[in-house]
């Protein structure tokens, strides 16, 4: 489903990924773990289409970026750290104003089906600003599911959460992920990576270091696992 | 709040062709009128600033009744200029604090819709702020401003200011320097709109004969041409690390 080869990716002088080859199967869910300047947002942002790689291959669900990237946008969900919602529109506006964007079919009925998936069916009329951060989130994964894609990419989604947001989104994250999707989930903490991913990548100083999938890592091995990977690299 | 999570229907294929190039401006033009009739936060600050450099220049220009008639131009191209740059800035600054620009960005439309969506809602909010502005303008310079001549060549104008003006806020939105690098880039670069649209107005002010002011009127079509033809073909590279 997605196939990255030695992606390089420049601000100027400054390398940050440094031949980056990366392969998930569909249906994976794969972690990528890394510490801060890792270059993990620079490479979800490639893959999401809003960075160019400087050199390198990046292939989506059978199409090339960069020139194919309207028909992979249509096929990729993006949820990062922040909402990407209009706080002065309701939840059920924004989610009307993206379906318009993404030509989504039967829209009335698909903007309830997800407002319930996310349990914000009873605040649909709220506006977005009046939301709580963990509420926001919810509603940000429905945005990014309103097209039902194929691959869907998270960067850090758990940032600024509480215990009982996080708690939620982990059940909303599973749903998405059981529905067949492929997952590329980027994030710091290692216990909720564990308990979602099929698969967990290291990546450090810009390239993958170090890759294992859950049936390789015996689940209290994680953090052995990452840290030998970044002492290694 | 709603703390249950309900038990997910089955899911079904949503995914469809991407919309039209039209079906994509609409929904950006749409989405920002209603946002900003619920805030009314850009025409508001557009509107007191005008109004504010109207009272300004009224003072500073204590002048003569005639000699006020004759800046009335300038004056007004001037307050257009300054309340444009203040609507321009916090039009994309909405787009880029919440990461909605991302959100744009990522939807299976041509990035040039994004651009012509923005600039068609900055438009508008501008007309919205002139439509109030000129009557008070007619009021303290003594010159009816309502004049169909003077509305087109304001039309123009505000044509160029915006075709120019969404690109840079685009460019500067995504800087730290953002509150102040939008007017250091824009001014110089508009000015071809702008000296037109004054020499254009100032011939309709004075009454003199349309054919001796087709000239830089025929320049502001043409830079509204320009401008907005080179905005469209580099926009997928301003927004695009």
């Amino acid at each position: 489903m997605i196939t990255v080869k030695k992606l390089v990716k420049r601000f100027g002088l400054k390398i940050v990924l440094r031949g980056v080859d990366f392969e998930v199967q569909p249906g994976e869910f794969v972690a990528l773990l890394g510490p801060n300047g890792a270059g993990k947002t620079t490479f979800l942002r490639i893959l999401a289409s809003l960075s160019r790689p400087s050199l390198g291959e990046v292939n989506i669900a059978g199409y090339k970026l960069p020139a194919q990237a309207e028909q992979v946008r249509a096929r990729l969900g993006v949820v990062s750290h922040l909402p990407l919602l209009y706080g002065d529109l309701t939840a059920e506006e924004n989610l009307r104003f993206y379906a318009r964007l993404y030509n989504v079919p039967n829209s009335e009925a698909r903007i309830t089906e997800v407002l319930e998936m996310v349990g914000l069916d009873t605040r649909r009329q709220d506006l977005v600003r009046t939301y709580s951060r963990g509420m926001q989130q919810r509603l940000t994964i429905g945005r990014a599911v309103l097209h039902d894609p194929d691959v869907m990419l998270f960067d850090e989604p758990y940032t600024g959460l509480d215990q009982d947001a996080s708690s939620m989104l982990d059940d909303v994250l599973k749903t998405v992920a059981s529905q067949g999707r492929t997952v590329v989930m980027t994030s710091h903490d290692l216990a909720r990576a564990e308990d979602l991913a099929t698969r967990f990548d290291i990546l450090s100083r810009g390239v993958i270091t170090a890759s294992a999938t859950r049936r390789q890592l015996k689940k209290s091995n994680l953090l052995t696992f990452y840290k030998q990977a970044l002492a290694a690299s | 709040m709603n703390n249950t999570m309900p038990a997910i229907k089955a899911t079904k294929k949503h995914f469809a062709a991407k919309p039209s190039f039209l079906r994509a401006v609409f929904a950006i033009v749409w989405k920002d009128i209603q946002a900003e009739y619920r805030s009314l936060e850009l025409i508001s600050a557009m509107l007191v600033f005008s109004l504010l450099v109207i009272i300004i220049f009224n003072f500073a220009l204590d002048v003569e009744f005639k000699v006020r008639q004759t800046v009335a131009a300038g004056v007004l191209w001037t307050t257009f200029a300054f309340a444009g740059t203040l609507g321009l800035n916090r039009s994309m600054a909405v787009e880029k604090d919440r990461g909605c620009l991302d959100g744009l960005l990522l939807a299976p439309v041509d990035r040039s819709a994004i651009y012509f969506g923005k600039a068609i809602s900055n438009l508008i909010f501008m007309l919205v702020v002139e439509a109030v502005v000129l009557p008070v303008y007619s009021v303290l310079y003594g010159r009816n401003l309502i004049q169909p001549g003077l509305l087109m060549v304001i039309l123009l104008g505000s044509i160029g200011y915006v075709g120019v003006g969404t690109l840079l806020a685009t460019m500067s939105v995504q800087t730290r320097t953002r509150d102040i690098l939008l007017s250091i880039l824009l001014f110089p670069v508009v000015l071809p709109v702008l000296l037109p649209a004054i020499i254009a107005s100032n011939g309709f002010l004075a009454g003199v004969e349309l054919a001796e002011i087709l000239f830089p009127i025929g320049l502001l079509v043409a830079y509204d041409v320009i401008f907005i033809a080179v905005a469209f073909m580099v926009f997928d590279n301003v927004v695009e690390e």
